[in-house]
């Protein structure tokens, strides 16, 4: 409460900040949980079909890449530490990890995407079409699920990259660190939907 | 006041919550290759479930902030609960 006898020329909340952030992550929860229900809602009208089709998706590259999400998810929460801590060094170590973790699931998302196009399953293959309303119900909602997941990869990306460059310019510090612990709380949004993601489209056939 | 939003999480716990949810999902992946049928879905979900709370509060630091974060939560998941419920009745019943 001492901060509040000394004012600051600059404008800051961080608690409202945080709360703006959280408002916004409710926002991202219902649109993947209206999806989810989408799934949900489907595979019961159509069990057999989404049982063949789930077996297409390979359970290997979907576990590498849930570890390679949860390893990132916690480099970027220890990122929060080390800049309490005032460990500039460390932080941008961490956050960098981070992004390169993003960049390698992002790959992995590409080579698996591209193995699924090149056997003919992307939506409005003719191959899909052969195979009958629950397999292209399922390639759907995995293309577009999963698009919208590495879509919000993509931004988390940016996001923690205007952090890195605001760390290392000394922009964020020790005492100033919202955007960066904000930047944290959208990148294990995106390791929250996966983590829903995995079993429901790899693990569940 | 200032204490509570200042809260210093150490990288150990972060590495024990990582270590956590590792073998959570190694488990959900050896759990869901044996065929338990109507049971893997269920059991899936639960560990899907467990693994999002471990995240919740520890990495996006509910469990440490103050007392309004975790109700806003509590209330998105309830009302999204709410909607599936709603839905399945729905599916259900017509």
């Amino acid at each position: 409460m001492s901060e509040t006898a000394i004012h600051h020329d600059e404008h800051r909340d961080d608690l409202g900040s945080k709360l703006g952030m959280w408002l916004f992550i409710f926002t991202e929860l219902l649109l993947f949980g209206g999806l989810f229900i989408v799934y949900a809602v489907y595979r019961n009208a159509n069990q057999d079909a989404f049982h063949i089709a789930a077996k297409q998706l390979d359970v290997t590259v979907g576990t590498i890449n849930t570890v390679i999400l949860l390893i990132s998810s916690m480099t970027i929460a220890m990122s929060t530490t080390a800049i309490q801590r005032k460990n500039k060094k460390l932080t941008l170590i961490l956050i960098g990890i981070t992004l390169i973790l993003a960049l390698v699931f992002l790959v992995n998302k590409y080579f698996e995407w591209s193995g699924k196009i090149s056997h003919g399953l992307y939506p409005g293959s003719p191959i899909l079409e052969d195979l009958g309303q629950g397999d292209i119900l399922f390639f759907g909602l995995y293309f577009f699920m999963t698009g919208l997941h590495a879509v919000h990869i993509i931004v988390g990306m940016v996001f923690l990259g205007v952090g890195y460059m605001r760390v290392r310019n000394g922009k964020l510090s020790f005492d100033n660190y919202q955007l960066l612990e904000n930047g944290g709380l959208y990148w294990h949004l995106v390791d929250l939907i996966w983590i829903f993601l995995f079993p429901l489209f790899y693990l569940i056939t | 006041m200032s204490d509570s939003s200042h809260h210093i999480v150490s990288y150990r716990t972060y590495g024990l919550i990582l270590f956590l949810l590792l073998i959570l999902t190694g488990v959900s992946v050896a759990v869901t290759q044996i065929e338990l049928t109507r049971w893997t879905m269920a059991v899936a979900l639960l560990l899907a479930s467990a693994k999002s709370f471990i995240v919740l509060a520890i990495f996006m630091h509910l469990k440490f902030d103050q007392r309004i974060f975790r109700v806003m939560v509590g209330f998105i998941f309830l009302l999204f609960a709410a909607v599936i419920i709603v839905t399945f009745l729905d599916y259900a019943f017509r």
